[in-house]
Protein backbone atom coordinates (compact mmCIF):
# COMPACT_ATOMS: atom_id res chain seq x y z
CA UNK A 1 0.00 0.00 0.00
CA UNK A 2 1.25 3.44 -0.83
CA UNK A 3 1.73 5.45 2.31
CA UNK A 4 1.08 8.82 0.76
CA UNK A 5 -2.55 9.76 0.72
CA UNK A 6 -3.41 12.04 -2.16
CA UNK A 7 -4.40 14.75 0.35
CA UNK A 8 -1.11 15.11 2.20
CA UNK A 9 1.93 17.11 1.23
CA UNK A 10 4.08 15.10 -1.14
CA UNK A 11 7.22 15.78 0.85
CA UNK A 12 7.91 17.03 4.30
CA UNK A 13 8.58 20.73 4.42
CA UNK A 14 5.37 22.02 2.84
CA UNK A 15 3.33 24.13 3.35
CA UNK A 16 5.36 27.20 3.03
CA UNK A 17 7.92 25.21 1.17
CA UNK A 18 11.50 24.83 2.30
CA UNK A 19 12.22 28.36 1.12
CA UNK A 20 9.54 29.57 3.50
CA UNK A 21 8.62 32.58 1.41
CA UNK A 22 5.63 33.20 -0.79
CA UNK A 23 6.60 35.35 -3.74
CA UNK A 24 4.07 38.04 -4.56
CA UNK A 25 4.11 37.30 -8.24
CA UNK A 26 6.56 35.73 -10.60
CA UNK A 27 6.38 33.79 -13.79
CA UNK A 28 10.02 32.86 -13.71
CA UNK A 29 10.78 29.43 -12.36
CA UNK A 30 14.26 28.61 -11.24
CA UNK A 31 15.21 25.13 -10.24
CA UNK A 32 16.66 25.21 -6.76
CA UNK A 33 13.98 25.75 -4.17
CA UNK A 34 14.75 22.77 -1.94
CA UNK A 35 17.73 22.27 0.24
CA UNK A 36 18.90 19.35 -1.92
CA UNK A 37 19.40 19.57 -5.69
CA UNK A 38 16.14 17.90 -6.71
CA UNK A 39 14.14 20.13 -9.05
CA UNK A 40 10.56 21.06 -8.31
CA UNK A 41 8.61 22.13 -11.31
CA UNK A 42 5.24 20.42 -11.23
CA UNK A 43 4.75 20.78 -7.50
CA UNK A 44 6.38 24.17 -7.21
CA UNK A 45 3.26 26.19 -6.40
CA UNK A 46 2.32 23.69 -3.73
CA UNK A 47 5.75 23.77 -2.11
CA UNK A 48 5.88 27.56 -2.25
CA UNK A 49 2.41 28.33 -0.98
CA UNK A 50 0.97 25.14 0.50
CA UNK A 51 -2.12 25.77 -1.59
CA UNK A 52 -3.46 24.33 -4.81
CA UNK A 53 -5.90 27.06 -5.78
CA UNK A 54 -5.86 29.28 -8.87
CA UNK A 55 -4.37 32.31 -7.09
CA UNK A 56 -1.46 30.26 -5.75
CA UNK A 57 -0.98 28.64 -9.14
CA UNK A 58 -0.94 31.95 -11.02
CA UNK A 59 1.27 33.64 -8.44
CA UNK A 60 3.97 31.06 -9.10
CA UNK A 61 3.44 30.09 -12.73
CA UNK A 62 1.73 33.13 -14.21
CA UNK A 63 -1.46 33.07 -16.24
CA UNK A 64 -2.39 30.59 -18.93
CA UNK A 65 -0.70 31.62 -22.21
CA UNK A 66 -3.61 30.93 -24.58
CA UNK A 67 -3.31 32.38 -28.11
CA UNK A 68 -5.01 35.54 -29.27
CA UNK A 69 -8.12 35.17 -31.40
CA UNK A 70 -6.34 35.82 -34.69
CA UNK A 71 -3.02 34.17 -33.92
CA UNK A 72 -3.26 31.41 -36.54
CA UNK A 73 0.38 30.46 -36.24
CA UNK A 74 0.10 29.63 -32.57
CA UNK A 75 -0.96 25.95 -32.81
CA UNK A 76 2.01 25.16 -35.02
CA UNK A 77 4.36 27.01 -32.69
CA UNK A 78 3.12 25.14 -29.63
CA UNK A 79 3.52 21.77 -31.33
CA UNK A 80 7.01 22.81 -32.48
CA UNK A 81 7.83 23.83 -28.92
CA UNK A 82 6.73 20.45 -27.57
CA UNK A 83 8.66 18.76 -30.36
CA UNK A 84 11.91 20.62 -29.59
CA UNK A 85 11.46 20.04 -25.87
CA UNK A 86 11.75 16.29 -26.41
CA UNK A 87 8.85 15.67 -24.06
CA UNK A 88 7.81 12.03 -23.92
CA UNK A 89 4.54 10.75 -22.47
CA UNK A 90 4.61 10.11 -18.72
CA UNK A 91 1.85 7.51 -18.70
CA UNK A 92 4.06 4.49 -19.27
CA UNK A 93 4.59 4.05 -22.99
CA UNK A 94 6.93 7.06 -23.26
CA UNK A 95 5.75 7.98 -26.75
CA UNK A 96 7.01 11.37 -28.04
CA UNK A 97 4.20 13.79 -27.17
CA UNK A 98 4.66 15.99 -30.25
CA UNK A 99 4.07 13.03 -32.61
CA UNK A 100 0.64 12.53 -31.06
CA UNK A 101 -0.08 16.24 -31.45
CA UNK A 102 1.01 16.18 -35.10
CA UNK A 103 -1.40 13.38 -35.87
CA UNK A 104 -4.23 15.00 -33.91
CA UNK A 105 -3.78 18.39 -35.58
CA UNK A 106 -4.58 17.10 -39.04
CA UNK A 107 -7.41 14.86 -37.85
CA UNK A 108 -10.92 15.76 -39.00
CA UNK A 109 -13.34 16.13 -37.34
CA UNK A 110 -11.49 17.82 -34.47
CA UNK A 111 -10.46 15.29 -31.83
CA UNK A 112 -11.68 14.85 -28.29
CA UNK A 113 -8.87 15.33 -25.78
CA UNK A 114 -8.93 12.71 -23.03
CA UNK A 115 -6.79 13.52 -20.00
CA UNK A 116 -5.73 10.15 -18.64
CA UNK A 117 -5.53 10.18 -14.85
CA UNK A 118 -6.84 6.63 -14.46
CA UNK A 119 -3.67 5.44 -12.75
CA UNK A 120 -4.66 1.77 -12.68
CA UNK A 121 -1.16 0.81 -11.57
CA UNK A 122 -1.56 -0.03 -7.86
CA UNK A 123 1.98 1.04 -6.96
CA UNK A 124 1.57 4.47 -8.55
CA UNK A 125 0.00 7.56 -6.98
CA UNK A 126 1.62 10.30 -9.05
CA UNK A 127 -1.39 11.39 -11.08
CA UNK A 128 -3.59 11.50 -7.99
CA UNK A 129 -0.98 13.55 -6.14
CA UNK A 130 -0.54 15.86 -9.12
CA UNK A 131 -4.27 16.47 -9.50
CA UNK A 132 -4.68 17.08 -5.80
CA UNK A 133 -1.73 19.48 -5.51
CA UNK A 134 -1.37 21.07 -8.94
CA UNK A 135 -4.73 20.63 -10.69
CA UNK A 136 -4.37 23.95 -12.53
CA UNK A 137 -1.14 22.89 -14.18
CA UNK A 138 -2.83 19.78 -15.62
CA UNK A 139 -5.87 21.81 -16.68
CA UNK A 140 -3.63 24.48 -18.26
CA UNK A 141 -1.87 21.79 -20.26
CA UNK A 142 -5.20 20.35 -21.37
CA UNK A 143 -6.41 23.77 -22.57
CA UNK A 144 -3.18 24.41 -24.46
CA UNK A 145 -3.17 21.04 -26.18
CA UNK A 146 -6.90 21.28 -26.94
CA UNK A 147 -6.34 24.71 -28.52
CA UNK A 148 -3.33 23.47 -30.50
CA UNK A 149 -5.17 20.53 -32.06
CA UNK A 150 -8.57 22.22 -32.37
CA UNK A 151 -10.17 19.74 -29.99
CA UNK A 152 -13.94 19.64 -29.83
CA UNK A 153 -14.01 18.82 -26.14
CA UNK A 154 -11.97 17.79 -23.10
CA UNK A 155 -12.72 14.91 -20.75
CA UNK A 156 -10.72 14.26 -17.60
CA UNK A 157 -10.73 10.54 -16.81
CA UNK A 158 -10.31 9.45 -13.21
CA UNK A 159 -11.03 6.00 -11.81
CA UNK A 160 -14.68 5.79 -10.77
CA UNK A 161 -13.65 4.66 -7.28
CA UNK A 162 -11.62 7.84 -6.84
CA UNK A 163 -14.26 10.32 -7.99
CA UNK A 164 -15.03 11.35 -4.40
CA UNK A 165 -11.39 12.46 -4.26
CA UNK A 166 -11.85 14.53 -7.42
CA UNK A 167 -13.53 17.34 -5.48
CA UNK A 168 -10.29 19.32 -5.60
CA UNK A 169 -10.26 19.12 -9.38
CA UNK A 170 -13.93 20.06 -9.52
CA UNK A 171 -13.22 23.06 -7.31
CA UNK A 172 -10.34 24.00 -9.59
CA UNK A 173 -12.66 23.85 -12.60
CA UNK A 174 -15.21 26.04 -10.79
CA UNK A 175 -12.51 28.61 -10.02
CA UNK A 176 -11.44 28.67 -13.66
CA UNK A 177 -15.01 29.08 -14.85
CA UNK A 178 -15.55 32.00 -12.48
CA UNK A 179 -12.31 33.62 -13.65
CA UNK A 180 -12.99 32.88 -17.35
CA UNK A 181 -9.63 31.18 -17.71
CA UNK A 182 -10.62 28.40 -20.04
CA UNK A 183 -11.61 28.46 -23.68
CA UNK A 184 -13.12 24.96 -23.46
CA UNK A 185 -15.21 23.22 -20.84
CA UNK A 186 -13.79 20.14 -19.12
CA UNK A 187 -15.94 17.22 -18.09
CA UNK A 188 -14.80 14.84 -15.35
CA UNK A 189 -15.72 11.22 -16.03
CA UNK A 190 -15.11 8.05 -14.02
CA UNK A 191 -14.58 4.77 -15.86
CA UNK A 192 -14.23 1.67 -13.64
CA UNK A 193 -10.79 1.75 -12.02
CA UNK A 194 -9.39 -1.58 -13.11
CA UNK A 195 -5.72 -2.31 -13.71
CA UNK A 196 -6.07 -2.05 -17.48
CA UNK A 197 -9.01 0.31 -17.88
CA UNK A 198 -6.62 3.25 -18.32
CA UNK A 199 -5.00 1.55 -21.32
CA UNK A 200 -5.59 3.92 -24.23
CA UNK A 201 -7.91 1.76 -26.31
CA UNK A 202 -9.84 0.62 -23.20
CA UNK A 203 -10.38 4.22 -22.16
CA UNK A 204 -11.59 5.23 -25.61
CA UNK A 205 -13.88 2.19 -25.75
CA UNK A 206 -15.48 3.25 -22.45
CA UNK A 207 -15.78 6.89 -23.53
CA UNK A 208 -17.61 5.69 -26.62
CA UNK A 209 -20.22 3.91 -24.50
CA UNK A 210 -18.54 0.50 -24.47
CA UNK A 211 -16.59 -1.52 -21.93
CA UNK A 212 -13.36 -0.27 -20.37
CA UNK A 213 -11.43 -3.09 -22.02
CA UNK A 214 -8.70 -2.91 -24.66
CA UNK A 215 -9.80 -3.24 -28.26
CA UNK A 216 -8.10 -4.77 -31.28
CA UNK A 217 -6.67 -2.45 -33.89
CA UNK A 218 -5.50 -3.61 -37.27
CA UNK A 219 -2.33 -1.59 -36.71
CA UNK A 220 -0.94 0.69 -34.05
CA UNK A 221 -1.17 3.50 -36.59
CA UNK A 222 -4.95 3.18 -36.71
CA UNK A 223 -6.29 6.16 -34.77
CA UNK A 224 -8.60 5.57 -31.81
CA UNK A 225 -12.02 7.01 -32.50
CA UNK A 226 -15.49 7.41 -31.05
CA UNK A 227 -18.05 7.29 -33.86
CA UNK A 228 -15.35 8.37 -36.32
CA UNK A 229 -14.21 11.26 -34.12
CA UNK A 230 -10.54 10.79 -33.19
CA UNK A 231 -9.57 10.78 -29.54
CA UNK A 232 -6.26 12.18 -28.36
CA UNK A 233 -5.21 10.60 -25.06
CA UNK A 234 -2.56 12.27 -22.93
CA UNK A 235 -1.43 11.38 -19.44
CA UNK A 236 -2.18 14.06 -16.81
CA UNK A 237 1.49 14.59 -15.94
CA UNK A 238 2.44 14.96 -19.61
CA UNK A 239 -0.04 17.82 -19.95
CA UNK A 240 1.32 19.53 -16.84
CA UNK A 241 4.77 19.52 -18.49
CA UNK A 242 3.24 21.04 -21.64
CA UNK A 243 1.83 23.85 -19.49
CA UNK A 244 5.34 24.60 -18.21
CA UNK A 245 7.04 24.28 -21.60
CA UNK A 246 4.54 26.76 -23.09
CA UNK A 247 5.51 29.27 -20.39
CA UNK A 248 9.22 28.78 -20.00
CA UNK A 249 10.37 27.38 -23.33
CA UNK A 250 12.63 24.63 -24.52
CA UNK A 251 16.04 25.60 -23.02
CA UNK A 252 14.43 25.83 -19.60
CA UNK A 253 12.80 22.41 -19.98
CA UNK A 254 15.98 20.81 -21.25
CA UNK A 255 18.11 22.30 -18.48
CA UNK A 256 17.34 19.21 -16.42
CA UNK A 257 17.68 15.56 -17.40
CA UNK A 258 19.63 13.83 -20.19
CA UNK A 259 19.42 15.29 -23.73
CA UNK A 260 17.50 12.28 -25.08
CA UNK A 261 14.90 12.35 -22.28
CA UNK A 262 14.90 15.80 -20.73
CA UNK A 263 12.85 17.22 -17.89
CA UNK A 264 11.58 16.01 -14.59
CA UNK A 265 9.14 13.25 -13.82
CA UNK A 266 7.05 12.14 -10.90
CA UNK A 267 7.92 8.83 -9.29
CA UNK A 268 6.07 6.88 -6.64
CA UNK A 269 8.40 5.21 -4.17
CA UNK A 270 7.22 2.49 -1.81
CA UNK A 271 8.39 -0.72 -0.18
CA UNK A 272 10.91 -0.82 2.61
CA UNK A 273 11.30 2.95 2.99
CA UNK A 274 10.45 5.33 5.81
CA UNK A 275 9.09 8.03 3.47
CA UNK A 276 6.99 6.33 0.82
CA UNK A 277 5.21 8.62 -1.60
CA UNK A 278 5.54 10.74 -4.70
CA UNK A 279 8.74 12.61 -5.53
CA UNK A 280 9.61 14.82 -8.46
CA UNK A 281 13.01 13.92 -9.83
CA UNK A 282 15.19 14.97 -12.72
CA UNK A 283 15.17 12.21 -15.30
CA UNK A 284 18.55 10.54 -15.12
CA UNK A 285 18.72 10.59 -11.32
CA UNK A 286 20.26 7.30 -10.16
CA UNK A 287 17.63 4.88 -8.81
CA UNK A 288 19.77 4.50 -5.69
CA UNK A 289 19.53 8.18 -4.82
CA UNK A 290 15.76 8.26 -5.35
CA UNK A 291 15.42 5.30 -2.99
CA UNK A 292 17.93 6.99 -0.67
CA UNK A 293 15.74 10.12 -0.50
CA UNK A 294 12.86 7.95 0.66
CA UNK A 295 15.06 6.67 3.49
CA UNK A 296 15.29 2.86 3.32
CA UNK A 297 14.67 1.15 6.63
CA UNK A 298 16.35 -2.13 5.68
CA UNK A 299 18.96 -3.40 3.25
CA UNK A 300 17.45 -3.27 -0.25
CA UNK A 301 18.03 -6.42 -2.33
CA UNK A 302 16.20 -5.25 -5.46
CA UNK A 303 13.86 -2.55 -6.73
CA UNK A 304 10.77 -3.12 -8.84
CA UNK A 305 11.00 -0.47 -11.57
CA UNK A 306 8.10 0.75 -13.74
CA UNK A 307 5.13 -0.95 -12.16
CA UNK A 308 3.59 -4.36 -11.62
CA UNK A 309 4.26 -5.17 -15.25
CA UNK A 310 7.79 -3.83 -14.79
CA UNK A 311 11.25 -5.16 -14.06
CA UNK A 312 13.19 -6.18 -10.97
CA UNK A 313 16.52 -4.38 -10.82
CA UNK A 314 19.08 -5.96 -8.45
CA UNK A 315 20.92 -3.96 -5.79
CA UNK A 316 24.11 -3.98 -7.85
CA UNK A 317 22.44 -2.06 -10.69
CA UNK A 318 20.80 0.62 -8.56
CA UNK A 319 23.31 3.30 -9.63
CA UNK A 320 21.56 3.10 -13.03
CA UNK A 321 20.04 6.49 -13.99
CA UNK A 322 16.25 6.56 -13.99
CA UNK A 323 15.84 7.45 -17.67
CA UNK A 324 14.50 5.49 -20.65
CA UNK A 325 17.80 4.82 -22.45
CA UNK A 326 19.75 3.79 -19.34
CA UNK A 327 16.94 1.55 -18.14
CA UNK A 328 16.51 -0.01 -21.58
CA UNK A 329 20.17 -1.04 -21.43
CA UNK A 330 19.43 -3.16 -18.36
CA UNK A 331 16.14 -4.55 -19.70
CA UNK A 332 13.87 -2.19 -17.76
CA UNK A 333 11.91 0.97 -18.50
CA UNK A 334 10.50 3.94 -16.63
CA UNK A 335 6.91 2.73 -16.97
CA UNK A 336 4.59 4.76 -14.79
CA UNK A 337 7.46 5.96 -12.58
CA UNK A 338 7.10 3.26 -9.95
CA UNK A 339 9.94 2.23 -7.64
CA UNK A 340 9.33 -0.42 -4.97
CA UNK A 341 12.23 -1.30 -2.67
CA UNK A 342 12.35 -4.95 -1.66
CA UNK A 343 14.09 -5.66 1.66
CA UNK A 344 16.75 -8.38 1.85
CA UNK A 345 14.60 -10.34 4.31
CA UNK A 346 11.67 -10.73 1.88
CA UNK A 347 11.50 -13.33 -0.88
CA UNK A 348 11.46 -11.92 -4.40
CA UNK A 349 9.85 -15.05 -5.83
CA UNK A 350 7.00 -15.05 -3.33
CA UNK A 351 6.41 -11.34 -3.96
CA UNK A 352 6.46 -11.82 -7.73
CA UNK A 353 4.12 -14.83 -7.53
CA UNK A 354 1.61 -12.65 -5.69
CA UNK A 355 1.86 -9.96 -8.38
CA UNK A 356 1.61 -12.51 -11.19
CA UNK A 357 -1.57 -13.90 -9.61
CA UNK A 358 -2.99 -10.39 -9.41
CA UNK A 359 -2.06 -9.57 -13.02
CA UNK A 360 -3.60 -12.85 -14.21
CA UNK A 361 -6.89 -11.94 -12.54
CA UNK A 362 -6.77 -8.35 -13.77
CA UNK A 363 -6.68 -9.23 -17.45
CA UNK A 364 -9.78 -8.31 -19.41
CA UNK A 365 -10.35 -11.98 -20.17
CA UNK A 366 -10.63 -11.31 -23.88
CA UNK A 367 -7.59 -12.91 -25.49
CA UNK A 368 -7.02 -16.64 -25.10
CA UNK A 369 -3.25 -16.61 -24.52
CA UNK A 370 -3.65 -14.06 -21.70
CA UNK A 371 -6.85 -15.57 -20.27
CA UNK A 372 -5.34 -19.06 -20.02
CA UNK A 373 -1.63 -18.30 -20.05
CA UNK A 374 -1.31 -15.78 -17.22
CA UNK A 375 -3.10 -17.96 -14.63
CA UNK A 376 -0.94 -20.92 -15.72
CA UNK A 377 2.22 -18.82 -15.38
CA UNK A 378 1.09 -17.50 -11.98
CA UNK A 379 0.36 -21.04 -10.79
CA UNK A 380 3.76 -22.29 -11.99
CA UNK A 381 5.57 -19.44 -10.27
CA UNK A 382 3.55 -19.87 -7.06
CA UNK A 383 4.39 -23.56 -6.88
CA UNK A 384 8.04 -22.76 -7.55
CA UNK A 385 8.10 -19.97 -4.96
CA UNK A 386 6.58 -22.14 -2.28
CA UNK A 387 8.78 -25.12 -3.01
CA UNK A 388 6.16 -27.60 -4.18
CA UNK A 389 6.84 -27.35 -7.90
CA UNK A 390 7.57 -30.55 -9.80
CA UNK A 391 10.86 -31.04 -11.62
CA UNK A 392 9.53 -29.55 -14.86
CA UNK A 393 8.09 -26.37 -13.42
CA UNK A 394 10.88 -24.07 -14.53
CA UNK A 395 10.96 -25.38 -18.10
CA UNK A 396 7.18 -25.21 -18.30
CA UNK A 397 7.18 -21.66 -16.99
CA UNK A 398 9.74 -20.56 -19.57
CA UNK A 399 7.80 -22.25 -22.36
CA UNK A 400 4.52 -20.68 -21.31
CA UNK A 401 6.03 -17.22 -21.07
CA UNK A 402 7.20 -17.60 -24.66
CA UNK A 403 3.69 -18.68 -25.64
CA UNK A 404 2.04 -15.61 -24.08
CA UNK A 405 4.49 -12.79 -24.81
CA UNK A 406 3.19 -10.44 -27.48
CA UNK A 407 0.00 -12.39 -28.16
CA UNK A 408 -2.64 -10.13 -26.65
CA UNK A 409 -4.55 -7.23 -28.16
CA UNK A 410 -2.85 -5.04 -25.54
CA UNK A 411 0.50 -5.22 -23.73
CA UNK A 412 -0.92 -6.62 -20.49
CA UNK A 413 0.42 -10.18 -20.98
CA UNK A 414 3.79 -8.77 -22.09
CA UNK A 415 4.09 -6.84 -18.82
CA UNK A 416 3.32 -9.90 -16.73
CA UNK A 417 5.89 -11.96 -18.64
CA UNK A 418 8.48 -9.24 -18.33
CA UNK A 419 7.96 -9.14 -14.55
CA UNK A 420 8.29 -12.91 -14.12
CA UNK A 421 11.30 -13.16 -16.44
CA UNK A 422 13.10 -10.45 -14.50
CA UNK A 423 12.31 -12.23 -11.23
CA UNK A 424 13.79 -15.50 -12.51
CA UNK A 425 16.90 -13.58 -13.57
CA UNK A 426 17.39 -11.35 -10.53
CA UNK A 427 16.42 -13.94 -7.94
CA UNK A 428 18.22 -16.79 -9.75
CA UNK A 429 19.82 -18.09 -6.54
CA UNK A 430 16.41 -18.27 -4.91
CA UNK A 431 15.06 -20.12 -7.94
CA UNK A 432 17.72 -22.80 -7.52
CA UNK A 433 17.08 -23.15 -3.79
CA UNK A 434 13.30 -23.13 -4.09
CA UNK A 435 13.36 -25.63 -6.97
CA UNK A 436 15.42 -27.95 -4.78
CA UNK A 437 12.76 -27.67 -2.09
CA UNK A 438 14.91 -25.84 0.48
CA UNK A 439 12.89 -23.81 2.97
CA UNK A 440 13.00 -20.03 2.44
CA UNK A 441 12.91 -17.72 5.46
CA UNK A 442 11.55 -14.90 3.26
CA UNK A 443 8.26 -16.74 2.81
CA UNK A 444 7.16 -15.66 6.26
CA UNK A 445 7.95 -11.98 5.60
CA UNK A 446 4.88 -9.73 5.55
CA UNK A 447 3.93 -8.82 1.97
CA UNK A 448 5.90 -5.90 0.53
CA UNK A 449 3.70 -5.77 -2.55
CA UNK A 450 0.10 -6.45 -1.60
CA UNK A 451 -2.31 -5.66 -4.41
CA UNK A 452 -5.93 -5.32 -3.38
CA UNK A 453 -8.38 -7.98 -4.41
CA UNK A 454 -9.85 -7.67 -7.84
CA UNK A 455 -13.41 -7.38 -9.09
CA UNK A 456 -14.98 -10.04 -11.29
CA UNK A 457 -14.90 -10.08 -15.06
CA UNK A 458 -18.65 -9.81 -15.74
CA UNK A 459 -19.33 -7.35 -18.53
CA UNK A 460 -21.30 -4.85 -16.47
CA UNK A 461 -18.28 -4.38 -14.21
CA UNK A 462 -16.28 -3.09 -17.17
CA UNK A 463 -18.95 -0.48 -17.78
CA UNK A 464 -20.16 0.48 -14.32
CA UNK A 465 -17.52 -0.84 -11.95
CA UNK A 466 -17.88 -3.38 -9.13
CA UNK B 1 15.58 -2.69 -60.90
CA UNK B 2 14.16 -2.31 -57.43
CA UNK B 3 10.48 -3.09 -57.18
CA UNK B 4 8.45 -2.25 -54.12
CA UNK B 5 6.13 -5.15 -53.43
CA UNK B 6 3.22 -5.90 -51.18
CA UNK B 7 3.40 -9.17 -49.34
CA UNK B 8 0.62 -11.04 -47.57
CA UNK B 9 0.77 -11.84 -43.90
CA UNK B 10 -1.69 -13.56 -41.59
CA UNK B 11 -2.79 -11.83 -38.43
CA UNK B 12 -5.10 -13.03 -35.66
CA UNK B 13 -7.48 -10.75 -33.81
CA UNK B 14 -6.87 -12.29 -30.37
CA UNK B 15 -10.04 -10.81 -28.90
CA UNK B 16 -12.29 -12.32 -31.55
CA UNK B 17 -10.50 -15.69 -31.64
CA UNK B 18 -12.21 -18.47 -29.69
CA UNK B 19 -9.81 -21.32 -30.41
CA UNK B 20 -11.93 -23.23 -32.94
CA UNK B 21 -8.66 -24.24 -34.54
CA UNK B 22 -9.90 -24.61 -38.10
CA UNK B 23 -7.13 -22.34 -39.35
CA UNK B 24 -4.39 -24.60 -38.01
CA UNK B 25 -6.09 -27.58 -39.61
CA UNK B 26 -6.32 -25.87 -42.98
CA UNK B 27 -2.89 -24.30 -42.93
CA UNK B 28 -0.52 -26.25 -40.67
CA UNK B 29 2.40 -24.89 -42.72
CA UNK B 30 1.91 -21.45 -41.16
CA UNK B 31 -0.34 -21.89 -38.14
CA UNK B 32 0.28 -23.96 -35.01
CA UNK B 33 -1.87 -24.16 -31.89
CA UNK B 34 -0.65 -23.35 -28.39
CA UNK B 35 -1.43 -25.58 -25.42
CA UNK B 36 -4.82 -23.87 -25.02
CA UNK B 37 -5.79 -24.27 -28.65
CA UNK B 38 -5.16 -20.72 -29.83
CA UNK B 39 -3.36 -20.15 -33.12
CA UNK B 40 0.28 -19.13 -33.24
CA UNK B 41 0.84 -17.63 -36.66
CA UNK B 42 4.27 -17.72 -38.25
CA UNK B 43 5.54 -14.19 -38.68
CA UNK B 44 6.32 -14.87 -42.32
CA UNK B 45 5.20 -13.76 -45.70
CA UNK B 46 2.53 -16.15 -47.01
CA UNK B 47 4.29 -17.94 -49.89
CA UNK B 48 2.44 -17.83 -53.25
CA UNK B 49 1.57 -21.52 -53.28
CA UNK B 50 -0.24 -21.16 -49.91
CA UNK B 51 -2.20 -18.00 -50.65
CA UNK B 52 -5.36 -19.84 -51.72
CA UNK B 53 -5.30 -21.97 -48.58
CA UNK B 54 -4.69 -18.88 -46.46
CA UNK B 55 -7.69 -17.18 -48.04
CA UNK B 56 -9.79 -20.24 -47.29
CA UNK B 57 -8.62 -20.27 -43.65
CA UNK B 58 -9.61 -16.61 -43.35
CA UNK B 59 -13.02 -17.30 -44.91
CA UNK B 60 -13.73 -20.37 -42.79
CA UNK B 61 -12.92 -18.85 -39.40
CA UNK B 62 -16.22 -18.98 -37.50
CA UNK B 63 -15.18 -15.94 -35.48
CA UNK B 64 -13.84 -13.92 -38.41
CA UNK B 65 -10.68 -13.56 -36.35
CA UNK B 66 -8.10 -14.36 -39.01
CA UNK B 67 -6.98 -11.62 -41.34
CA UNK B 68 -4.81 -11.63 -44.42
CA UNK B 69 -3.05 -8.29 -44.54
CA UNK B 70 -1.09 -6.62 -47.27
CA UNK B 71 2.11 -5.23 -45.86
CA UNK B 72 4.95 -3.50 -47.68
CA UNK B 73 7.47 -6.16 -48.58
CA UNK B 74 11.19 -6.02 -49.05
CA UNK B 75 12.55 -4.21 -52.02
CA UNK B 76 14.11 -6.63 -54.42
Amino acid sequence: MIGLAAGGPPRPGAPGGPSGSVPATTAVVDDAPRTDAAPTRLLRAWYRTGRADLAAHESVHGTLPLPGRHDHGWPGRLVELVHSSGLAGRGGAGFPSARKLDAARVARPGPILAVNAMEGEPASAKDQVLLAHAPHLVLDGAQLVAAAVGASGIVLCMAHERLPGSLGVQAALDERRAAHVDARAVEIVGPPGRYISGEESALVSWLGGGFARPTFRASKATPLTIRRRPVLVHNAETLAHVALIARHGVPWFRAVGPPDSPGTCLVTVSGTVRLPGVQEIALGTPIASVIGDADPVAEVQAVLVGGYGGTWVPAGLLPTPFAPASLRAIGADTGAGVLVALPRAACGLVETARLATYLAAEGAGQCGPCLHGLPAIAADLTSLAHGYGDGDVLARLQHRMGAVDGRGACRHPDGAVRLVRSALRVFADDVTRHAAGHPCPGRAHSPVLAPAGHAGREEHRWRYGP
Amino acid sequence: MAIRTLTLRLRVDPIACDAFGYCAELLPELIALDEWGYPVVADLEVPPHLVDLARRAVRDCPRRALHLEKVPGRTR
